[in-house]
């Protein structure tokens, strides 16, 4: 396999992001778009060829460039592994990049600033490239930052608007939380196993007791980057940047990035079975916690933000169960589902111009043909219905559960539950019944146009066939992932018995019943959400969505600025006052000099007659 | 018989100049007018001068009086370029009272 080629993947976007960073101002947005999309069109190309390669041989390619960093006993390389997860990986990063470029053209096609949307997104590109291509934990690490200075860039590009400013703000900083965690993490890795490396990782790594605490580090950098308790609340904010955004980083790509490298480091993992327990509790309680918050966003990106981070916890459960290739899976149907969704609300609001509130849309159905039927098969897809992608990928997460603690499997299934009522209330007040908006809304109304349709049509097949990749009892992606995943045997139901198909139409019918609950009230009655200051109960815990952001406030943020401005009133002036009283002396000891120097040569002769008989009395009286 | 000048003692010459050298330093504390302080700094020249002199006869050494002559013409030229001086302020300000120049107040 040419190395070039397999480079080559890393090096069409970071071209994609020069040219139209430093020229793109001059290209026009046709060109600049083009670009854009060509770049990472070609990373899928030669993500595919290596692909077919590596389906073949089963051989990983591993490409050191040079030493990057040496000590003592070990050394890092700036090299990059290419094997069967980061082939996975390659193809939906890329794949669904392609298909979003594709479509921001049109969406973002009038914007002031659509070149350095662009680049901001091909830079994504490569950075999530370099994340999952890295050949050992510092170069994970470099992706793991570089996307998300590019998630912070993107969810502030209209940065005119300062709340979304302080969204950007807020999803760095929670992200930082994280990555300190990632830190410490290689710090304890690499003392204790004297490499970073995967390889040489997978091989050399053994329970060492402090392993449990590197471990628990990894896991607090992807509850960051990956939006889980506690780190989760900077994910519904994100939904600030453009829709095409949030369907690449905040569901498709970069929150999935700590189930890679969960993933990635399943050895270790594996050897600390506590903090898998951890994961997947968290995972469970995520899962539940946003799926309840999700039932009560009247915002349409809001409720998908909260689905993905339910979501993602049903894949940090398998995680945590030790089901890689499970969670894996998920992972691929979601970032189907869950793009075609974003990029459908994206097209939802394109059509209305800009409104996001699903009380005021309604019977869309009828003027987006297109966008409603991939809608409607991406609601399918991810409440689980049979056949559809979703439907294996949840039910594999169930039956893992089941077999494994009977509690996580009710919080999970209570989550999937809640999610097909969601999803359908989602679907039923934006595409059926009249429209709410106002007047002008509605004569705007219109399909989008093809470049914005075509992603939504690939995105719908791919989330209704998905499913494929791995049906129970023969699946082509645990064999796939064999070689990556040491201890492969331990988790997976194989066996289809009595029980796992009733657990299938348990979930199946529970879905069911979701749906016609959502049926009979926001198509039959015709309910509208109410305002949410009209709430109570359990609802208003929910539409303040567990008051979370409050005590975060009241328990991290205000004490810190109490502290901050403390220093900066009393102990920053203390040190100031005392800095500047070594200046102050010498300045007012000139100052009081000075006066005798007051222009008067009357008075400068006096002093020289007195000085000079000062000298010669010296001179005389004193020798 | 000696010279009158002779019979002078060396005293007397020293507390001539100390007199004249008084004078011209007091002239120059408490007079305003630029003319008459200059004229102040050459009789404190002066009253150098003398002793020099005064002290070369007695020393019977003639090395103090040509440092006399260099004085006196030093202390022309300076009288020339002083006067120069006074007649610029002068003009600049129609005044050779020292009071009012305090361009150089810091």
């Amino acid at each position: 396999m040419s190395t070039t080629i397999l480079l080559l993947t890393l090096i069409f976007p970071l071209v994609g992001t020069l040219i139209n960073g430093f020229w793109g101002k001059h290209l026009s947005k046709k060109v600049s778009g083009a670009i854009a999309t060509l770049a990472i069109a070609a990373s899928f190309v030669t993500s595919c060829i290596f692909f077919a390669y590596i389906q073949g041989s089963q051989e990983p390619v591993k490409v050191v460039l040079f030493e990057w960093m040496k000590f003592n006993y070990f050394t890092i390389d700036f090299g990059f592994y290419f094997d069967q997860l980061a082939a996975l990986w390659l193809l939906f990063i890329t794949g669904i990049g392609t298909l979003i470029h594709l479509y921001s053209t049109s969406y973002m096609h009038d914007d002031e600033n659509f070149s350095t949307f662009f680049t901001y997104l091909n830079f994504f590109v490569f950075f999530m490239l370099i994340l999952v291509t890295g050949s050992n934990l510092a170069m994970m690490f470099i992706g793991w930052e570089g996307v998300g200075l590019c998630s912070y860039l993107l969810i502030g590009f209209w940065y005119k608007n300062q709340d979304y400013n302080n969204a950007a703000k807020k999803a760095f900083i929670m992200n930082r939380i994280g990555d300190l965690g990632f830190l410490v993490g290689i710090f304890i890795t690499g003392y204790l196993f004297h490499t970073l490396d995967f390889v040489a990782l997978k091989e050399q790594s053994y329970l060492a007791p402090t392993l449990g605490i590197a471990t628990m580090a990894f896991f607090i950098a992807a509850t960051g980057k990956s939006a889980q308790l506690p780190l989760y609340t900077w994910l519904p904010d994100a939904m600030a940047g453009p829709t095409p955004v949030s369907a690449l980083i905040h569901a498709a790509t970069m929150v999935t990035a700590g189930i890679f490298m969960i993933t990635r480091l399943n050895f270790l993992f594996d050897l600390t079975p506590d903090v898998q327990h951890i994961i997947a509790v968290i995972g469970a309680v995520t899962s539940l916690m946003a799926a309840t918050i999700a039932l009560v966003q009247n915002d349409i990106k809001k409720v998908l933000a909260y689905s993905t981070v339910s979501q993602l916890g049903l894949m940090f459960l398998a995680l945590g169960l030790g089901a890689y290739e499970v969670a894996v899976f998920h992972v691929i149907t979601h970032a189907f589902f869950k793009a075609c969704l974003f990029l459908g609300s994206g097209s939802v609001i394109h059509a209305i111009g800009g409104e996001q509130d699903m009380r005021h849309m309604g019977g869309l159905r009828k003027y987006m043909k297109v966008t409603y039927l991939t809608f409607f098969i991406s609601t399918l897809a991810i409440s689980g219905f049979p056949p559809l992608s979703g439907f294996f990928s949840k039910d594999e997460i169930l039956l893992t559960a089941f077999h494994h603690n009977i509690v996580l499997w009710i919080i999970a299934s209570l989550a999937s539950i809640l999610t097909a009522f969601y999803m359908f209330r989602l679907l039923f007040l934006t595409f059926f019944n009249n429209f709410r908006g106002t007047k002008e809304q509605a004569d705007h109304l219109h399909e989008s146009p093809s470049v914005m349709t075509l992603p939504l049509i690939i995105l719908a097949v791919l989330a209704a066939a998905g499913g494929l990749i791995s049906i129970p009892g023969n699946s082509w992606l645990n064999e796939f992932l064999k070689p990556v995943i040491k201890n492969n045997t331990a988790s997976h139901p194989h066996v289809l018995g009595t029980t796992e198909y009733l657990l299938m139409g348990l979930a199946v019918i529970g879905a069911l019943v979701s749906l016609f609950i959502a049926y009979a009230k926001y198509i039959k009655n015709k309910q509208v959400p109410v305002n949410d200051n009209n709430v109570s109960g359990l609802q208003k815990l929910f539409v303040n969505k567990y008051y979370l952001d409050e005590i975060y406030q009241a328990i991290i943020v205000q004490p810190l600025n109490f502290f901050g401005s403390f220093f900066k009133n009393q102990i920053d002036g203390l040190i100031n006052g005392i800095v500047l009283s070594f200046g102050r002396v010498p300045s007012e000891l000139s100052y009081q000099g000075k006066k005798a120097q007051n222009g008067n040569i009357g008075l400068y002769l006096f002093a020289f007659v007195i000085g000079v008989c000062g000298l010669l009395y010296y001179l005389f009286m004193c020798y | 018989m000696e010279h009158v000048l002779q019979q002078i003692g060396i005293d007397q010459y020293i507390y001539l100049s100390i007199i004249l050298f008084s004078i011209g330093a007091f002239g120059i504390l408490y007079r305003r007018n630029a003319i008459v302080m200059f004229m102040s700094i050459e009789i404190m020249l002066n009253a150098a001068n003398l002793l020099l002199v005064a002290f070369s006869n007695y020393h019977e050494d003639a090395n103090g009086q040509v440092f006399v002559f260099f004085t006196m013409a030093v202390a022309a030229a300076e009288v020339a370029i002083g006067l120069a001086i006074l007649v610029a302020i002068y003009r600049n300000i129609g005044s050779i009272d020292i009071d009012k120049l305090k361009n150089l107040k810091g």
